[in-house]
């Protein structure tokens, strides 16, 4: 018997798409049952209380959640978000109930050993609720209470070896799409990148120093999976330099109608017979592509390497042998001044272990910006406030054409007076001789 | 109940204490073939919706099936994953960015057993536990936030409404009738945890009403200065109000001047924006990240308000059913909503989706409003 009648959540539990009432409900009632005989460390009917505040807001249109208060594990700025119910006398098991962040292995490969192994943690000492996974990346354990904080992190780094993910003003959980391990597309090894910047960076991620959050994410290739260039302040997206491989042979099998396009990714539809001209070559941004009937050529250097062409004929087209990454910095969401689009900062860089080339505009970067950046702006907001220019030479990157969509059209220029001979000190005197006043 | 400890000593919290290790490394628990195989994949094909073929140099060949899931997942769920994965996989799974779960074997026969088994767990409700799909030009899984499930800022719910809107286009999961992929995100309110401003189709929880000012607490639970400087519009200042009879340090809200983004409530709890009645849904539409063909770009808001309509959210699913719909009849293959939407122009984006253009469509925030405003003659009636 359900702990609150709830009609409004209930009605979530039709329909194809997983339920997460349903979910919430056998969580209650595996709880209930106890089949492990645990002495349970947070309220054992805490799923139940959720529900029932769930059906509040349902009823209310109103959330009732507070802020979250100070909370987290000693030593660390990060990783807990204090989380308290507004109506904590009605639901008692959710009175507190914090969230834990937990790091996420790059490309979030696991083994069921592991994941059991942090379900019977959480089983025993939190809600058995979780996100798989949170917006940025990390495990997502949803829901304690603060005295468990310090015991659920002294298991996970005893018993699971591994850490807390990041929050608040510091650099946060890192993430990589899944890279080379599973994809013909990978310009660099993008899970290592990650792994070794999350490593080399843990201060960073534990401790808050920066103005306001700082993400890194890694994409393999410009197709973007993890979203790098829209939702990290530092992006860095596989490119290549040098001649996208044709599979000539390939290429006539897929105007011949043997090799599906795209992969098959528009099977569920007649489209047509697959059309080389019209579907690759006339849609190629900048036109560098040329069919004469019986070979494929791009022009390498107007490519921008969409992936259009490579994503429309894999069996064909492979990415070049000359790759590297672009980095682009200052991606945000609204809050405050708006969103903002990662903007091209580091047009190609080597992507080698150990990365120092890649970790060294980072420093650069956060040098910068932990200096001039204001309280809760973002390193995007900074750059429009102090100028791209700033940016260019505090990472020591001198400009190119690739840096802009097009030139400025106001001709409001800054110059640096060593830029312009004799300097700004000038003889009002002689001026003065020459033009009266 | 009684305490269990585990070991960790509060008057000695550095006594044998690990910290700064990090995640586990990234191959700790890759499927024996994508370790052999790793950055030696020659080429994939989608075998059928929710199914995806790795083909290696080696000749190896790796099937993988993905399944939907509600981001709210509990441990039973997420035990009966690894059940399957010990089942058919060795014990090995994986999740997507989308909050996917990928399955992955090395043969045809079992690959057809494990996607036959996932699609036939239900929850006790009726609903799918493991729905197969999600890939090439289907609608994908949404991206989305806690909202009334677990945030305190939230202008919806987001749990709630992602599950009504999947509901409606579970058939375009499980298939892949699409022009090209047609990503969505939920974002409970500006903040967009979720992330949802370069969507091709992208909701998002807004406030409507400025928010209320306790003054009895203003000055103990806020830094003012703080709850000033985090408004865009400057609309909020400080100020000091007889509140009982004394003058207390409080704040004031240029009430015209707020466009409810809630940011001083972040900072300030003495400022509550929710409300019931003003809260509610906008729909972005045409947003994308990725650089194939066009360039990233933001979504843009093509419904202002769509009231929160507990629990199934009808106004909401049917208008974005509809968009999908119109823009799966006209788009070009290939074509992201978009750059379908740039290509026919947005006037006809809105006689095509019968959708009404109002006032509050326009940019006015910041010099970026200028560059939305047509300065041309060149236009559709």
């Amino acid at each position: 018997m359900a702990k609150y009648a709830t009609p409004k959540l209930d009605e979530l539990e039709s329909g194809p798409w997983p339920s997460f009432v349903s979910d919430i409900k056998q969580e209650a009632a595996a709880r209930a049952k106890n089949p492990k005989g645990l002495d349970y460390q947070i309220p054992v009917d805490c799923p139940e209380d959720l529900l029932g505040v769930l059906e509040l807001s349902y009823n209310e249109k109103e959330t009732h959640w507070k802020h979250g208060g100070i909370v987290g594990v000693f030593g660390y700025g990060g990783g807990v978000i204090g989380r308290y119910c507004d109506q904590p006398e009605m639901f008692p098991g959710v009175a507190h109930f914090h969230t834990m962040r937990v790091a996420q292995p790059s490309g979030k490969y696991y083994s069921s050993k592991f994941l059991r192994d942090l379900c019977d943690i959480w089983d025993l000492r939190g809600s058995g609720l979780t996100n798989m996974h949170g917006s940025t990346g990390d495990i997502v354990l949803l829901g304690t209470q603060t005295v468990q904080l310090e015991e659920v992190f002294h298991e996970l780094t005893h018993k699971l070896n591994v850490d807390l993910g990041g929050s608040g003003s510091n650099l946060r959980t890192p993430e990589a799409c899944l890279g080379q391990s599973r994809c013909e597309y990978a310009c660099y090894n993008t899970q290592d990148m990650c792994y070794q910047l999350t490593m080399d960076y843990q201060d960073e991620l534990h401790r808050p120093a920066f103005p306001y959050k700082f993400k890194f994410k890694f994409d393999g290739c410009p197709n973007g999976c993890v979203c790098a260039m829209a939702r990290s302040d530092f992006a860095v997206v596989g490119t290549w330099k040098d001649d996208i491989k044709i599979d000539q042979e390939k290429v006539k099998a897929y105007v011949a109608g043997e090799i599906q396009p795209n992969a098959g990714a528009h099977a569920g539809r007649d489209w047509g017979k697959f059309d080389i001209q019209k579907e690759v070559v006339d849609r190629c941004p900048t036109h560098c592509m040329n069919w004469d009937g019986a070979r494929l050529s791009v022009k390498t250097a107007d490519c921008v390497r969409c992936m259009h062409c490579i994503n429309t004929m894999p069996q064909a087209l492979h990415i070049g042998d000359e790759r590297g990454a672009s980095i682009l910095v200052g991606a945000k969401a609204p809050v405050v001044d708006g969103a903002q689009m990662g903007s091209l900062l580091i047009p190609f860089i080597s992507c080698e272990s150990p990365y120092d080339e890649v970790k060294e505009v980072i420093e650069k970067i956060w040098d910068w910006w932990m200096e001039e950046g204001k309280n809760r702006e973002r390193v995007g907001e900074t750059m429009k406030r102090l100028s791209f220019q700033k940016l260019l030479e505090v990472t020591d990157t001198p400009a190119g054409p690739y840096h802009v969509k097009e030139p400025r059209s106001n001709p409001y220029i800054f110059f640096k007076e060593e830029e312009v001979p004799g300097g700004w000190n000038r003889d009002l005197a002689a001026y003065r001789k020459r033009h009266q006043r | 109940m009684a305490f269990i400890s585990t070991g960790y000593n509060p008057q000695k919290p550095m006594e044998n204490r690990i910290t700064d290790i990090g995640p586990h490394k990234y191959d700790d628990y890759f499927p024996p073939v994508i370790k052999k195989n790793f950055g030696k994949w020659l080429y994939h094909e989608i075998l059928e919706p929710g199914v995806l073929l790795h083909v290696a140099e080696s000749g190896d060949k790796v099937y993988t099936v993905r399944v939907g899931g509600a981001r709210t997942m509990s441990i039973t769920h997420i035990r009966e994953a690894c059940d399957i994965a010990d089942k058919y996989c060795g014990g090995y799974l994986r999740w997507t960015t989308r909050n996917n779960i990928e399955f992955m074997v090395t043969d045809e026969e079992t690959m057809k057993a494990l996607r036959d088994d996932l699609n036939s767990r239900k929850f006790d409700g009726g609903s799918h536990k493991f729905p197969v799909g999600g890939t090439g030009a289907s609608v994908s899984n949404m991206v989305h936030t806690q909202g009334w499930v677990h945030c305190h800022t939230p202008a919806t719910d987001a749990s709630g409404p992602v599950k009504c809107v999947m509901d409606t286009l579970f058939d375009e999961f499980s298939h892949m009738k699409m022009p090209a992929p047609v990503r969505m995100a939920l974002a409970c309110c500006i903040n967009m945890c979720g992330a949802v401003h370069c969507s091709d189709i992208g909701l998002v929880g807004i406030h409507r009403k400025p928010p209320m000012i306790d003054h009895q607490w203003a000055d103990q639970l806020c830094e003012i200065p703080l709850a000033v400087a985090a408004c865009p519009t400057a609309a909020v200042r400080p100020t000091k109000v007889e509140y009982n009879g004394e003058k207390v340090n409080s704040i004031a809200i240029k009430e015209d001047r707020c466009m409810y983004c809630g940011n001083c409530y972040t900072m300030c709890p003495a400022l509550p924006i929710a409300d019931g009645e003003g809260d509610g849904i906008a729909i972005m539409v045409g947003g994308k990240v990725s650089n194939r063909l066009s360039v990233p770009k933001f979504s843009k808001v093509v419904v202002a308000y769509i009231p929160n309509e507990p629990p199934r959210w009808p106004t909401l699913t049917k208008t974005v059913k509809h968009i999908v719909e119109v823009y799966a009849a006209n788009a070009q293959k290939y074509e992201r909503l978009g750059d379908w939407a740039e290509r026919i122009g947005w006037e006809s984006f809105f006689k095509l989706t019968g959708l009404k253009f109002t006032q509050h469509l326009i940019d006015d925030f910041r010099d970026h409003a200028y560059y939305t405003w047509r300065q041309s003659t060149q236009f559709k009636f």
